[in-house]
């Protein structure tokens, strides 16, 4: 029977194979899965795996679609490696969504470009700021993160309801629920003329940079993460928990909020209710294909994108229904996570007699 | 250490890639230029319909196995394929979401050559704006919107006219007086369809009241059960929807009260509870934006077609409506096909008591498309009002 | 006086599906797990219940293909987590993922398909009475069984050797190993019954409480629950109080809605949530005694052999 041996080391082999082997074998279940639904599995595979790739604008999109999945990420790969499960940041983007728009409304035709600053550093502080109402509950009423963030997103999606319904609907919309469109100053700059892609996505890749070198080079990070994973040992060592939920809570919260703004701002130009795009819980799986390492986020997100774009394409040019874009990315997370065993573990085969040993053979 | 040579490796993996990327958008970006150029040319010149069939395009803001809003927009597309067989050849991406997603669908629809495009939500106004002015080879058609440019144009359907037939059906069915809607989002064209139910059921019971409440999602099967649950256990016995699914239809089912179908014929879903369905048919306009495609007759404009036109009809009115309320409703049709009927003409009053529509006034489009109020009659206050 | 009635009776039906799938979970959760599959089993459970009443027409075979259907998925979620030792999280959503599109995948044939007309229920005499006639005893069997199963599960792991074994495997499993038990095997046992009642509940919305499918029906119920559980301090019956208050704040404000109340839909649709959070920090304002209910090893691997 197989048996599951722990390596000596964790085996860099296997780190580099496991993303390649999950790869293979959702690509193995895509085949079945085209060839059941009566398509050219060919073309269903181009349709993930080339077709966002061709041209300039499709690339753009991907780069446009990965830079929330992307910051977000970032900012709940430090909140998990601080052992807080911030599952709201999907709230936590709306209110920086919010909270850019309140910025840019206050904006004229002869506002000058550096609005967009404040703009984005509303955002973040918007989202931040409901983060810190899951830190307090939870620093002071001991209220578990994982409820209080989820509830406070179906609370954060009926503020906006109320905002774009009400107060901030748009005089001439022939009252529908959404803000005016922003003025140009407003406009969160873009890299290319004709293609979507802007400074966010220069933004999220060097908060990539940033990121790791908080979190692997700088006490601070160490501090919070052992502050979050071992409370026993981090107060012996004089750090301080309490200080790691907040460090947590408030980082994932301000990126998560900085994603609302440039996603307000930016593709789509106006406050609507349609801003909860689902990108709070999209992150949560790129952080952890990711496996929560700031460069593996880069990668997990455009890999993320990559299957939200293909399903598209594959619905338009083919006629297969979005359902499968859940299913391949089901799959996908699934077999990376099994085949992330292999880092750490080594199949064997042994007969069933348990007094043979397995002569131990470092990789 | 092992983490900075696999850092290495996957640093190079990744420049590696970038560069295979960047290679293929230099390399390919001809090509995305070429057919963009075909499409434009193509739709300019009337003649050239004879080289393909017209390729159409449609995006759904729902699954087209949702049973109500995406779902009648899918059966137009299939009469549109039946009709015209040969001569169109159709596409179609649902659960598009109303963000930052729906204007690259509408630019590679585009790219990929096709020459009609319908979307079919509200939200998809400002992505389609965009989409359109680069774009200006094909024609965009925007269902319940408002703006326009040569190459798009506004459809939208008369539910308020289904929304009034079933109100006069209700009205007659009634028996506590009290009758509800369970509303989606107070989006402008859902206060109006709450209000011509409640004018509808005032025609031929003037005492009944109407209550409302508010799913504020278009979409939730248990809450929408919900809502229909606490209307009814307030004392509503006749239930209208503006919600997509058919859970209103079946709580009314279980409690024993009744309820119409919406945006479908849902006759088969509740045979108890249902009266009537206030089915949409988007098909007559389907083929004739279509036709107009391919003789190059396609103009803007805003159209919103009702009964007259073919485009909402209370269908499957059951058995248990008596024949005077059934004859009663028949006038109505008639007298909206014709258009000597007026639903909203005054005096009406809104619920404030204000008179929003004198003795003898008829309701224009403009009038109909601002509606922020809601009748007397409705005991419930509108959403955002101030 | 018969609004009141009306309403408690709603506020039980309305708290049941949430009622059982959070109980599932806490069965999961007090072995040490956290399945955050939820949404994604009682998807599939919904399907494989709803398909099962299309072709049966019977509702109890139904609830059995919803808790095979549920079990199944946990099983798979199981042997991944418990045997693989794949991060608890990180799994719990691919099988939320994998859930949701597989359900609508495989649900496409059956949108438009409807059950017989659902049966009413009463308890005989007890339904009858005054005011708690309506208000308790006209509820569907499941509704009831909700209750029973808390008790029950209360029952179970406070009174019962195995329930005692359980709860060691979700506090030390190093101890528990060590004292010669199955930890995994336990462990996946656990998370298989869990699956199970979540399926269970998920049939129970298709089937019953909303009859029909459509992708995505369970519109987050799922998570709800999972949320539940923590707000219930892992204790069963507080499962049931705050499933009850949960479904009962969404009925009040509905009720408010109907009634005509002034205030925005969008401020009482949030009741619910706010109410939920609110009720949770006053549970929680002695710290020691929620640490003294979590599972102290919940959401951490195990690893036999040390």
């Amino acid at each position: 029977m197989l048996r599951l041996e722990a390596r000596p080391a964790p085996s860099q082999a296997a780190s580099m194979l496991s993303p390649l082997l999950a790869l293979a074998v959702t690509v193995a279940i895509g085949i079945a899965l085209f060839a059941l639904l009566g398509k050219d599995p060919a073309r269903g595979l181009a349709m993930f795996f080339v077709e966002p790739f061709r041209g300039a604008y499709a690339v753009s999109e991907l780069c446009v679609k990965a830079t929330p999945l992307m910051l977000i990420g970032l900012g709940l790969a430090v909140c998990y490696r601080a052992n807080v499960w911030n599952i709201g940041a999907e709230g936590q983007f709306v209110l920086g969504a919010i909270a850019a728009t309140w910025v840019a409304l206050g904006a004229t035709p002869d506002t000058g470009r550096w609005i967009v600053v404040p703009i984005l550093l509303a955002g973040a502080l918007g989202g931040m700021a409901w983060a810190a109402v899951v830190a307090f509950l939870r620093d002071r009423a001991s209220a578990s993160e994982i409820l209080v963030s989820l509830m406070l997103v179906y609370v954060a999606v009926q503020l906006l309801n109320w905002l774009v319904y009400g107060a901030w609907k748009d005089p001439a919309g022939y009252n529908f629920p959404q803000t005016i469109t922003f003025l140009d100053p407003t406009k969160i700059p873009r890299l290319f003329t004709g293609l979507r892609v802007n400074i966010g996505f220069v933004i999220a890749l060097v908060s990539v940079g940033a990121f790791w070198l908080y979190l692997f080079r700088a006490f601070g990070g160490f501090r919070m993460q052992v502050g979050g994973l071992a409370a026993a040992a981090a107060r012996y060592a004089g750090f301080s928990s309490r200080r790691a939920l907040w460090t947590a809570l408030l980082v994932s919260g301000g990126m998560s909020g900085l994603a609302g703004a440039l996603e307000v701002a930016g593709p789509v130009g106006q406050l609507t209710p349609y801003v909860p795009a689902g990108y709070g819980f999209a992150a949560i799986i790129v952080a952890f294909v990711g496996r929560l390492h700031p460069v593996g986020i880069l990668f997990s997100s455009l890999l993320m994108s990559l299957f939200y774009l293909g399903g598209e394409y594959a619905q338009s040019r083919l006629g297969l229904p979005k359902s499968i874009t859940g299913v391949f990315q089901g799959v996908l997370l699934f077999s990376l996570l099994a085949s992330d065993t292999l880092i750490h573990y080594r199949v064997r085969w042994q007969p069933a007699h348990p007094k043979h040993a397995a002569p131990a053979k470092d990789a | 250490m092992t983490t900075s040579t696999r850092r290495n490796v996957l640093r190079g993996t990744a420049l590696g890639s970038i560069a295979l990327a960047a290679a293929l958008a230099g390399c390919s970006k001809k090509e995305e230029a070429a057919p963009a150029a075909p499409s434009t040319s193509a739709a300019a010149a009337p003649a050239s319909a004879a080289s393909g069939p017209l390729k159409v395009a449609f995006v759904y803001i729902g699954p087209v196995g949702d049973h109500g809003w995406s779902f009648a927009h899918d059966n137009g597309r299939k009469a549109l394929e039946k009709e015209l067989g040969a001569q169109v050849q159709t596409t179609a991406v649902e659960k598009v979401p109303e963000s930052a997603d729906a204007e690259r669908v509408f630019r590679d629809l585009a790219a990929q050559g096709n020459t009609l495009i319908f979307g079919t939500s509200f939200g998809y106004m400002e992505p389609m704006v965009k989409a359109a002015a680069d774009n200006k080879g094909v024609h965009f058609e925007h269902a319940t919107g408002y703006k326009t440019a040569d190459n798009l144009r506004t459809y939208d359907s008369r539910t308020y006219e289904g929304a009034y037939m079933a109100g006069v059906v209700a009205g007659g069915m009634t028996k506590s007086n009290v009758i509800g809607v369970v509303g989606s989002v107070p989006i402008p064209e859902v206060i109006r369809n709450i209000d011509s139910y409640t004018l509808g059921a005032q025609s031929v019971n003037p005492k009944v009241k109407v209550r409302v409440v508010w799913v504020n999602e278009w979409f939730n099967p248990p809450k929408e059960t919900e809502g229909a649950q606490s209307l009814i256990d307030g004392g509503a016995d006749v239930l209208l929807q503006n919600t997509d699914s058919s859970a209103v239809l079946q709580t009314a089912e279980k409690n024993g009260k009744y309820a119409f179908g919406w945006d479908s014929d849902m006759s088969a879903i509740g045979p108890k509870a249902h009266l009537a369905s206030a089915a949409i048919n988007w098909a007559p306009y389907y083929v004739k934006a279509a036709k107009e495609a391919i003789d190059g007759t396609w103009k803007t404009g805003k159209s919103w077609w009702g009964v007259k036109e073919g485009a909402i009809d209370l269908v499957s009115i059951s058995d248990k409506v008596p024949a005077d309320l059934k004859a009663r409703v028949d006038q109505v049709k008639a007298g909206l096909k014709d258009g000597s009927f007026s639903i909203w003409k005054g005096p009406i009053k809104d619920n404030t008591g204000k008179e929003v529509l004198k003795d003898g006034q008829v309701a224009d489009d403009a009038f109909l498309g601002g509606i922020k109020f809601f009748v007397a009659g409705v005991d419930a206050p509108v959403p955002g009002a101030k | 006086m018969e609004t009141y009635a009306l309403l408690l009776a709603a506020t039980l039906n309305a708290g049941t599906v949430l009622a059982i799938a959070g109980l599932g979970l806490l069965v999961n959760e007090r072995a040490g797990v956290v399945n955050l599959g939820a949404e994604g089993m009682m998807l599939v459970a919904a399907i494989a219940g709803f398909a099962t009443a299309v072709h049966t027409g019977s509702d109890w075979l139904a609830f059995g293909a919803g808790a095979v259907a549920g079990a199944v998925m946990a099983a798979a979620f199981g042997l991944l987590v418990i045997w693989l030792n794949t991060n608890q999280y990180a799994t719990g959503l691919a099988l939320s993922l994998f859930g949701n599109g597989f359900s609508a995948f495989v649900g496409i044939g059956y949108v438009q398909e409807h059950l017989a007309t659902r049966p009413h229920f009463a308890v005989p005499l007890l339904g009858d009475l005054p005011f708690v006639g309506p208000a308790l005893f006209r509820q569907h069997p499941m509704v009831y069984l909700a209750v029973v199963l808390a008790v029950a599960l209360t029952w179970f792991l406070y009174r019962s050797r195995a329930g005692l074994v359980l709860r060691a495997v979700g506090e030390s499993p190093e101890s528990a190993q060590a004292l010669g038990y199955p930890v995994r095997r336990i462990r996946l046992l656990a998370v298989v019954c869990g699956g199970a009642l979540c399926g269970v509940a998920g049939a129970y919305l298709s089937v019953i409480y909303t009859p029909l499918w459509v992708e995505d029906m369970v519109s987050g119920k799922g998570w709800i629950a999972l949320a539940l559980t923590t707000f219930a301090t892992w204790r069963p019956m507080r499962v049931l109080l705050g499933a009850y208050l949960f479904g009962g704040v969404t009925m009040l404000q509905f009720h408010l809605q109907a009634e005509g109340v002034a205030l925005s839909s969008q401020l009482l649709t949030m009741l619910p949530y706010l109410a939920t959070i609110g009720v949770l920090v006053l549970i929680s304002r002695n710290p020691a005694w929620i640490r003294a209910n979590m599972p102290a090893s919940l959401g951490k691997p195990f690893f036999p052999g040390g």
